[in-house]
């Protein structure tokens, strides 16, 4: 089952890809008055919708790694930091080049903006103390114990269109208007495929980012075994 | 329509160097494993 999955993954995330960028530039109309800057959005609300799983699955995994002292549990939540300050920074950039044409600014200090630019820092400082600290068992109880602090700002970020009047819209996926989206039933399937094809990808380089770091282990056993020899 | 090109350029931009640098430090770990299995059968 598990070769399975690693066997039919990258085909799966390309082809899902590939009907994500169909849905979003031929099967959705183009919005009436933002045009088609408006397509930005498919890509956008993915890539922040994907960091925010991947940053629970940091919280999850840091738990559990300060629960059971295992070191799969560090390698989960390393993968999955990194694959979630990746999206951040697609979301971080393509939220200020979708903004510009549409508020006149490419970015403004509105509680949304700044909640989010704070965790993305958050997240890149949890990346920088994993490098700067050399000792392992050290270095995974603080990356451990920042990764569940980090996670309280992530539904603060959540919220902050629904607690602020703010610059940033309000939701138009599961808002206060429930069904009322907004959106054009077609804008909801590219969407929704979007998110499908995102998921995937996040699934691909989480496989990628943990043999990466199994054959780092490998590599230190042999290290280890080399100076005994 | 500068703009659109611009998002999705960069967010292609971003993914294809993290996937790139993943797949360098993947083959410089399979180099030195391999390295190091022989130094191990060399001492042995």
């Amino acid at each position: 089952m598990k070769n399975l999955y690693s066997r039919f993954l990258p085909s799966v995330c390309f082809v899902t890809m590939l009907v994500a960028l169909y849905a979003i530039f031929i099967y959705a109309p183009t919005e009436r008055t933002m045009g088609d800057v408006q397509r930005i959005f498919y890509f956008h609300i993915s890539t922040w919708w994907v960091a925010g799983v991947a940053l629970f699955v940091v919280f999850v995994s840091s738990v559990a790694y300060l629960w059971k002292r295992e070191r799969r549990f560090d390698a989960t939540a390393l993968a999955s930091t990194e694959i979630a300050v990746l999206f951040m920074t697609v979301g971080i950039t393509t939220g200020p080049i979708w903004a510009k044409p549409i508020w006149g600014v490419y970015w403004t200090w509105d509680p949304r903006l700044s909640s989010a630019l704070v965790c993305w820092l958050m997240y890149v400082a949890i990346l920088m103390l994993r490098r700067y600290i050399p000792e392992e068992s050290k270095r995974s109880n603080l990356s451990a114990v920042a990764g569940i602090l980090a996670f309280v700002n992530v539904p603060f970020v959540f919220m902050t269109i629904r607690l602020f009047r703010t610059q940033h819209p309000q939701p138009v996926i599961a808002g206060p208007g429930g069904d009322e989206s907004g959106l054009a039933p077609a804008m909801t399937h590219a969407f929704l495929i979007t998110l499908v094809a995102f998921t995937f990808l996040y699934l691909l380089l989480m496989q990628k980012r943990l043999a990466v770091e199994a054959t780092e282990q490998q590599v230190d056993k042999l290290h280890k075994e080399l100076e005994l020899a | 329509m500068s703009y659109l090109f611009a998002a999705y350029t960069v967010t292609w931009i971003l993914l294809f160097l993290y996937i790139s640098g993943i797949s360098t430090k993947q083959k410089k770990l399979d180099a030195e494993m391999t390295t190091l299995k022989k130094l191990i059968e060399q001492k042995k």
